[in-house]
């Protein structure tokens, strides 16, 4: 048997003995471990989960049968005997040897910097130290918060930073470079990063360094470099590392010229007998401060050990980073600092929406090379697979928000389209190639989109690039789509399902047409949605003016414009709820819901809340839900605008109104967004000249966030924009399209809405506003519709011969002191 | 429909008229639900007012219409489309619903359940 030592026992020497573990069937090895550390193997990069109270038993990675040596470092390496001498005194002879001893903080030689109350960011240890000394800190009496300096401001300091202040301090990073992040992110990306990490309440000040710690009274003073002098009861130091070579050093082997144990292609030191992986390693001169590049040296290694060929070249190493950094996405791929000669550098930076895009791309701007993301990482999985590829787009556009959507076709045959089944691209694209040629075909025979659904518009366009023509039917009906089929209905005067079947289609119908079509006659003002044949068009929800809920009930929702709801009327609420048994929750937009309505009680219940003043709150139909709002100018101390009477106008203005979709709406008082605004259909921000109008946001299973369509608008102007935007989105989106997904498929995307919405670029804007206009003026309460005709009332019973006797199926039980459904069962049940 | 005078009890559910065109109600009899539709034709059919995939008692408040030419009600719940001919599930060949023959006599709408 072999004799293999491994010196350090972290993540990436770990990683090597499993590989080698795992493949070396044959029992060729027999490995040695050395730890510095006391402790087994961890992840360090998880290390800052470590303070918000993931124990470092968590953290511990799987545990091998190797020979462990823990807090025994190896002091010597004697490589004409071939032995290693560990502090202990113990002596290991070996067949080969690993260093995978990582690398140390580095810590610049300032004066003051081994007074207590100085760290370093590396080690469970030196957490367990930094949180004993804030907790003494935060502990000591005096007035005002705990302070701490974080000396650098790349990744580590930032992470740093976070720690100590869940630790309950007031953290300040100094970063000598003029940004943040300077390795992973360029100029622009870091200034932004920087505002972002700002208004996440951390203080920052770039391009100085500290030129000295001194104690003070029982604190520290940091000393900068622009003679500003910085109070701290802790400093922490993550200002860079340094490869542990001090062992290689001694033993001879040749290091790169800032550090780094100089290996080839194989993670071989000039000594044959002799590896270098991890941080410790200089691959062609270089280090490499990531753990994906560890890990793929491990795995070279081992291959190499049991006397495989494998080889690795720097451009293979994946140095790509994403990260969230204090709720602020980060990433960075490729090339991203620009380095390849001639690369070019294309840049997207949205101050306002607080993103920053850049790709970088070579000299003949055919290829990616990399790229940096801030604020807005969502494209990172699609962008990444590209790097060294052909760009399938224009780069701008490909980063550009409302840009083109990187979707399938510029997607790897490896990427995954549907990741609840993990069907790959090449595996729909060879579904289509055996004449799969339909979405429902694609999901018989690949499973892709069986699932959550999320990625159905992907296989629709795939199926597109594969040129298979995707019919815009919009069933077996009609061979329409939804926006031709309003024009038709808009055009023709025709009004009923009837009269438009019999022109335009063929057969009765069908659950897909039918409430298309009662949406599109409500958009166009045709009276109550149970008039005459409408009441036939109506799904359940829209046929009982409530939400159908799993055991056959209805919840019941009041409308509460703006969220705003008087003592009174809450009163009611509760009273109803309690006389009908019903389980009250407030709604994630600001209302109440009471669920656990049966059929025959829905008329009752809306009797007495018609009565206290309350109208339909449309929860039930693809139409306007609800305009959240904050307290704006009312109320808050920041608020630049009134949030709530905006909020209220227009919800009032818009109720009822239905569309191809559910749609909702927020508005915040000021910057600080307390409303979320910007995760709506459309959502206003209040700003101390007026209203900002965001559009497109939500997007339902791609969470999306609104972006700005125009800026510093008077009231007036700002609801004829809103008018505008939806009669617009009503009048060309598909079926059960969101705003989202409508905006990007519109040619030209957000730039051509804002030119219709805003310029009046097709014409249309005074119909747009008028068909608002019209159904402003026409609303109507729809359940007091109901209460006030005999003959629609009379739907509202159980069973038809038994008018008053409850569904005998709908059982509840008590769970929190409420009433919920028991669950039904399966097939067959009751009947 | 086979099924015989012998072979069925009829029950009178309601006059015709209350049923709308393409909208169902759901009955009571005895404590089998029954859901009942009248379509544009005139014709008039039942079947189970239980949807086998959600348990829920909520057929008859599906929207009526037809696939390929068999007249259908779709589930409100989940939305598989059933045959009002004979009760079967168009979207799942192993599930259908109950079927029951109905006759409307002096304006008044029967509907037979097996004895
Ligand atoms: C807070 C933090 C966050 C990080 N976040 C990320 C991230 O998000 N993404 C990412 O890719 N990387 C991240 N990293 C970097 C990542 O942790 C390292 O790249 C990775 O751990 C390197 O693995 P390694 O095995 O080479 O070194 P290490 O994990 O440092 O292991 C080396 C081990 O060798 C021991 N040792 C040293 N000398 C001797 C000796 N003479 N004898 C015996 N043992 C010795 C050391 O004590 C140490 O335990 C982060 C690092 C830190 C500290
Ligand atoms: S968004 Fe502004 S105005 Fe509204 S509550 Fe928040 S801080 Fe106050």
């Amino acid at each position: 048997m072999l004799e293999l030592v491994v010196i350090g026992n972290g993540m990436v020497g770990h990683r090597l003995v499993q590989a080698l573990c795992d493949r070396d069937s044959a029992g060729e090895w027999h490995i040695t471990v050395l730890g510095e550390e006391a402790r087994p193997a961890y992840d360090r990069v998880a290390l800052s989960s470590y303070v918000d109270g993931v124990s470092a038993e968590d953290l511990t990675l799987p545990s091998l049968t190797v020979d462990l040596h823990l807090g025994d470092p190896a002091v010597a390496v004697d490589r004409d005997a071939r032995r290693v001498t560990t502090e202990s005194g113990r002596v290991l002879p070996y067949d080969a040897l690993v260093l995978a001893t990582g690398s140390v903080p580095f810590v610049p030689p300032v004066p003051g910097r081994d007074l207590p109350g100085c760290f370093v960011y590396r080690t469970l240890d030196d957490l367990d130290a930094i949180r004993a000394a804030a907790a003494e800190a935060v502990a000591r009496p005096g007035a005002g918060r705990r302070s701490a300096v974080v000396v650098g401001g790349g990744l580590l300091g930032l992470e740093a930073a976070r720690a100590l202040r869940s630790l309950g301090l007031s953290p300040q990073v100094v970063e000598i470079a003029p940004r943040l992040m300077p390795v992973q992110v360029d100029e622009g990306g870091g200034a932004l990063l920087r505002r972002l990490v700002e208004s996440a309440e951390l203080a920052v000040r770039c391009g100085v360094s500290v030129n000295g710690i001194a104690e003070d009274r029982g604190r520290l003073v940091a000393t900068l470099s622009d003679g500003v002098e910085l109070d701290a009861d802790l400093v922490v130091f993550s200002a860079g590392i340094r490869p542990a070579d001090a062992l290689a050093r001694a033993a001879g082997l040749p290091v790169g010229e800032r550090g780094g144990v100089l290996v080839d292609e194989r993670c071989r030191t000039s000594d044959e007998h002799v590896w270098a992986i991890g941080e410790v390693a200089a691959l062609e001169g270089r280090t490499y401060g990531l753990v994906a590049p560890g890990y793929a040296m491990a795995e070279v290694v081992a291959d190499r050990l049991l006397g495989g060929r494998a080889t690795m070249t720097p451009e293979e190493l994946d140095m790509s980073t994403q990260l969230k950094m204090l709720g602020v996405d980060v990433a960075s791929f490729g090339d991203a600092q620009a380095t390849t000669p001639g690369a070019l550098e294309v840049v997207v930076n949205d101050p306002v929406a607080g993103t920053y895009a850049k790709l970088v791309v070579s000299d003949d701007a055919r290829t990616l090379l990399g790229g940096v993301l801030v604020g807005d990482a969502s494209k990172y999985a699609a962008l990444r697979p590209l790097v060294g590829s052909p760009l399938p787009a224009d780069p701008v556009a490909m980063i550009a928000p409302g840009g083109v959507e990187l979707g399938a076709d510029a997607l790897p045959d490896s990427a995954q389209i549907c990741s609840c089944n993990a069907v790959t691209k090449g595996a729909v694209v060879h579904a289509i190639g055996d004449g799969a040629d339909t979405v429902p075909a694609l999901k018989a025979c690949t499973r892709a989109g069986t699932s959550c659904g999320s990625c159905v518009p992907l296989l629709k366009k795939l199926l597109v690039d594969s040129g298979v023509q995707v019919s815009k039917a919009l069933c077996e009906h009609f061979a329409f789509s939804r926006a031709e089929l309003f024009e038709i209905v808009a055009s023709t005067g025709i009004r009923t399902f009837s009269g438009l079947v019999d022109e335009h289609g063929t057969g009765r119908g069908c659950d897909i047409c039918k409430p298309a079509v009662a949406s599109i006659l409500a958009s166009l003002g045709t009276g109550h949605v149970h008039d005459g044949e409408q009441a036939a068009l109506q799904d359940t929800n829209d046929h009982f003016l409530a939400n159908l809920q799993r055991n056959g009930t209805y919840s019941v929702v009041p409308r509460l414009p703006g969220g705003e709801v008087s003592p009174e009327q809450l009163i009611i609420i509760g009273e109803v709820a309690r006389d009908f048994g019903l389980y009250t929750k407030i709604t994630g937009g600001q209302r109440i819901d009471m669920f656990g309505a049966r059929v025959e009680q829905l008329p009752a219940i809306w009797r007495r809340l018609v009565d206290a003043g309350f109208e339909s709150g449309h929860a039930y139909g693809k139409s306007l839900r609800t305009v959240k709002s904050c307290v704006g100018t009312t109320w808050c101390r920041y608020g630049v605008q009134d949030s709530v009477g905006l909020a209220v106008a227009l919800e009032l203005r818009y109720r009822g109104l239905r569309a191809p979709h559910k749609f909702k709406s927020g508005v915040s008082g000021c910057a600080r967004e307390c409303a979320e605004a910007r995760s709506k259909d459309f959502g206003i921000i209040a700003t101390d000249q007026g209203w900002n109008l965001y559009v497109g946001g939500n997007g339902g299973f791609t969470p999306r966030h609104a972006e700005l369509l125009a800026s510093d608008l008077d009231t007036a102007t700002l609801v004829r924009y809103i008018d505008r935007y939806l009669m617009f989105y009503i009048r060309t989106a598909d079926r059960l399209q969101r705003t989202a997904p409508w905006i990007e498929s519109l040619e030209g995307g957000l730039d051509h809405l804002r030119a219709v919405v805003v310029e009046d670029s097709l014409g249309i804007a005074a119909d747009l506003e008028a068909a608002m206009e019209q159904h402003v003026g026409s609303y109507a309460d729809e359940w007091r519709g109901v209460l006030e005709d005999e003959e629609k009332l009379a739907r509202f019973v159980s069973f038809v011969n038994a008018p008053d006797t409850p569904d005998p199926l709908v059982r509840t039980r008590e769970e929190r002191g409420q009433r919920v459904p028991v669950a039904l069962g399966l097939p067959g049940v009751g009947a | 429909m086979t099924a015989t005078e012998t072979s069925v009890r009829w029950t009178t559910i309601c006059p015709l008229e209350r049923l709308l065109p393409e909208r169902g109600v759901a009955a009571l009899v005895g404590d089998v639900q029954v859901a009942l539709f009248r379509l544009h034709d005139g014709s008039v059919h039942a079947v189970g007012n239980v949807d086998p995939f959600s348990g829920a008692a909520v057929m008859s408040r599906g929207i009526v219409g037809d696939r390929g030419g068999v007249p259908t009600v779709a589930s409100p719940v989940y939305k598989q489309a059933f045959s009002l001919v004979d009760g079967r599930c168009l979207d799942d060949a192993d599930v259908s619903l109950p079927s029951y023959p109905v006759r409307v006599e002096d304006g008044q709408l029967d509907v037979g359940l097996p004895w």
